[in-house]
């Protein structure tokens, strides 16, 4: 009974959890909260470890109310997505602990917001639907807004009202690429979709690129991509540590979405609309990455410098995905896995230093030692080889996947000289804010706000997650080549969701 | 009638699209609101214009797609939750900050406050 209603699990968590949290709970309604809120995290990790254990034997589809795609909507659980629901349990996990030492206490709501925005990313990963896609990007977006504001403050109004309008405008742009493409095809399931694009001619062709790529300008203003990140640093960079550490999940939602849809709908096979926008996001891909190189040089906040690493790694993965080639994919989903962990830990590090610098805050000047200051360094160097991509973390590891996948020599001449200069950027920069930050500290007696020991814990978890991702390399990037496979060859999935005999409609 | 109503939805987005690159909050909302109008009678269209048919599909040859009526209601209730909460942000920016341009006026070094 249970097995079967599996895949809708993941979403009816969060959901039940934030519905419980915003009951009054008496006189100490944030302890229960806490506890549900903790709960409901440590039973989607459970949950989902037992989705991707099961997606091993191929793609699981929840039928909505038994309404059979392509009619009713569905759910598709496949390695992919099982292991981005993983992902994101596993992040959300230390992060929530570490606010729930004071940090939801900053403003009203933010225990069930959290629960709501898990909530909107995992049905984004789960949806078989398109339009689906959209109601929980709505989902996310909103829960976003109200997480962004968390803790008020004049910076943070700007940084949120351009994020704000910047996302309703990719929301009617969604709902206009969604429209193109029904008008087209008369179908929004993704499997369905792809059968029915890939034998439309001429002119209708014509018309789904113009969706497909509309479509692509969204997922591109949710993962930033070149023209469209503005957004992204300074809301990353103004918003409250936890809650930027959270959103190192919210580009990924865009990097996923643009694989999804771009391989399954848009992909080899699909006839006239093979490969669409593929070339596109190579060119933008190796511009993010300048950019990005070039706003961590010129950043001097360290949380605007860690917003900038996650442009940088968005232009790393999507420039690499537009290789198309399972090796790339493959070099996409661990950097993927790797990048959010590391950003997450570097977001909640920096909240951390900020706090105990007292005034000077994250600026990138010396300031006094800090309470706990050997082991805040420890953690911010361990994490800054980690995404400057040295040995022996798994940045190494990953950088070292996307290197390999360039193939063509056009390919390694663009692609190797802007992935290792960013990186050597980034290295610059780092390095200049470490020592600064870490060394150059005033002499006299260090400040006197120590951070709670459970704070630090999570954020060891983190760097944990880190380490386990280094020292099951090998075996992770094989699973991860079987999700390339799948990525490659969407017949399965396709199979999976419409029954046997789809093409001989 | 598919002239008229094209029409009317190309003139809303062109309306519409001047608005939101405005550079003060209050016109951007009212041009994002006027998008979702727009996008809202586009999504409707996309089931193809019929008239006097029932939305039921299988019933007779001829149908109205009863799908992008769903869609578009879905579409309505979403855009009035993030119109919404748009207009009390924009207030709030309006409120605090003293000015409801979207860019801080004099100012191009976003960090120099912090």
């Amino acid at each position: 009974m249970l097995h079967q209603h599996l895949v809708i699990l993941p979403l009816l968590i969060p959901m039940l959890a934030a519905l419980l949290q915003l009951l009054p709970w008496g006189e100490e309604p944030q302890r229960y909260r806490r506890a549900i809120g903790i709960i409901s995290c440590v039973a989607l990790i459970g949950v989902a470890i037992t989705l991707l254990i099961q997606s091993q034997h191929g793609p699981s589809v929840y039928a909505l109310g038994s309404w059979q795609a392509p009619y009713g909507i569905v759910l598709v659980v496949d390695k992919l997505s099982a292991l981005m629901v993983l992902l994101t349990a596993i992040l959300a996990l230390p992060v929530l602990w570490y606010a729930c030492y004071g940090e939801d206490n900053l403003g009203s709501h933010f225990q069930a917001l959290f629960q709501f925005q898990l909530l909107g990313i995992l049905g984004a990963f789960l949806t078989g639907d398109l339009f689906n896609l959209f109601v929980f990007f709505e989902i996310l977006l909103i829960s976003s807004y109200a997480l962004l504001m968390h803790g008020g403050g004049k910076q943070k109004l700007r940084a949120t009202l351009h994020y704000v309008l910047l996302n309703l405008t990719g929301s009617a742009i969604f709902l206009i690429a969604l429209g193109v493409i029904y008008g087209i095809t008369g179908t929004l399931n993704m499997a369905d979709l792809a059968v029915k694009i890939a034998n439309l001619q001429a002119d209708d062709a014509h018309i789904a690129r113009v969706g497909g790529l509309l479509l692509l300008i969204v997922f591109a203003l949710k993962a930033a991509l070149l023209p469209l990140y503005f957004w992204l640093p300074q809301a990353y960079a103004m918003t409250t540590g936890t809650v930027a550490a959270l959103f190192a999940i919210m580009t990924k939602v865009g990097i996923y979405s643009i694989i999804r849809v771009f391989t399954l709908i848009f992909g080899e096979d699909s006839g006239a609309t093979a490969l669409l926008g593929y070339d596109w996001l190579w060119w933008l891909g190796l511009g993010t990455l300048a950019i990005g190189g070039i706003g961590v040089i010129g950043s001097r906040d360290l949380r605007l410098v860690i917003a900038y690493l996650v442009v940088i790694s968005v232009g790393t993965m999507l420039t690499t995905f537009s290789m198309n080639s399972e090796r790339s994919i493959t070099a996409v989903m661990y950097y993927m896995l790797h990048s959010t962990f590391i950003t997450a830990a570097l977001f909640l590090i920096v909240d951390v230093v900020a706090k105990q610098r007292g005034k000077t805050a994250s600026r990138i000047v010396k300031g006094r030692k800090m309470a706990q200051h050997a082991i805040l360094g420890m953690m911010f160097f361990a994490a800054a080889i980690a995404i400057i991509g040295m040995p022996p973390f798994s940045g190494f590891i990953g950088k070292l996947f996307i290197l390999e996948a360039a193939r063509t020599g056009a390919q390694v001449a663009l692609l190797w000289p802007l992935v290792l200069g960013s990186t050597f950027l980034v290295m610059v920069s780092l390095s200049r804010a470490g020592s600064r930050m870490f060394w150059h500290t005033f002499d006299g007696k260090p400040g006197d706000v120590a951070s709670p020991r459970g704070q630090l814990i999570a954020i060891g978890l983190l760097l944990l997650a880190i380490v386990g991702l280094t020292v099951f390399a090998g075996s992770i990037s094989n699973f991860i080549s079987g999700i390339a496979y799948d990525v490659m060859h969407p017949a399965v999935y396709i199979e999976a969701v419409l029954g046997e005999g789809y093409s001989h409609e | 009638m598919e002239a008229l109503y094209s029409v009317t939805v190309g003139i809303l987005t062109a309306c519409s699209i001047y608005l939101i690159l405005r550079g003060r909050s209050f016109p951007i909302v009212i041009g994002i609101t006027m998008l979702s109008y727009a996008v809202n009678l586009f999504l409707f269209s996309t089931g193809r214009l019929v008239l006097n048919q029932l939305p039921i599909i299988g019933n007779q040859a001829e149908y109205t797609d009863p799908l992008p009526q769903a869609l578009v209601l879905t579409a309505i209730v979403i855009g009035f939750a993030m119109t919404a909460y748009s207009i009390i942000l924009a207030v709030r920016v309006r409120g605090e900050l003293g000015t409801d341009e979207v860019n801080e006026p004099n100012q191009n070094d976003g960090e120099a406050q912090r």
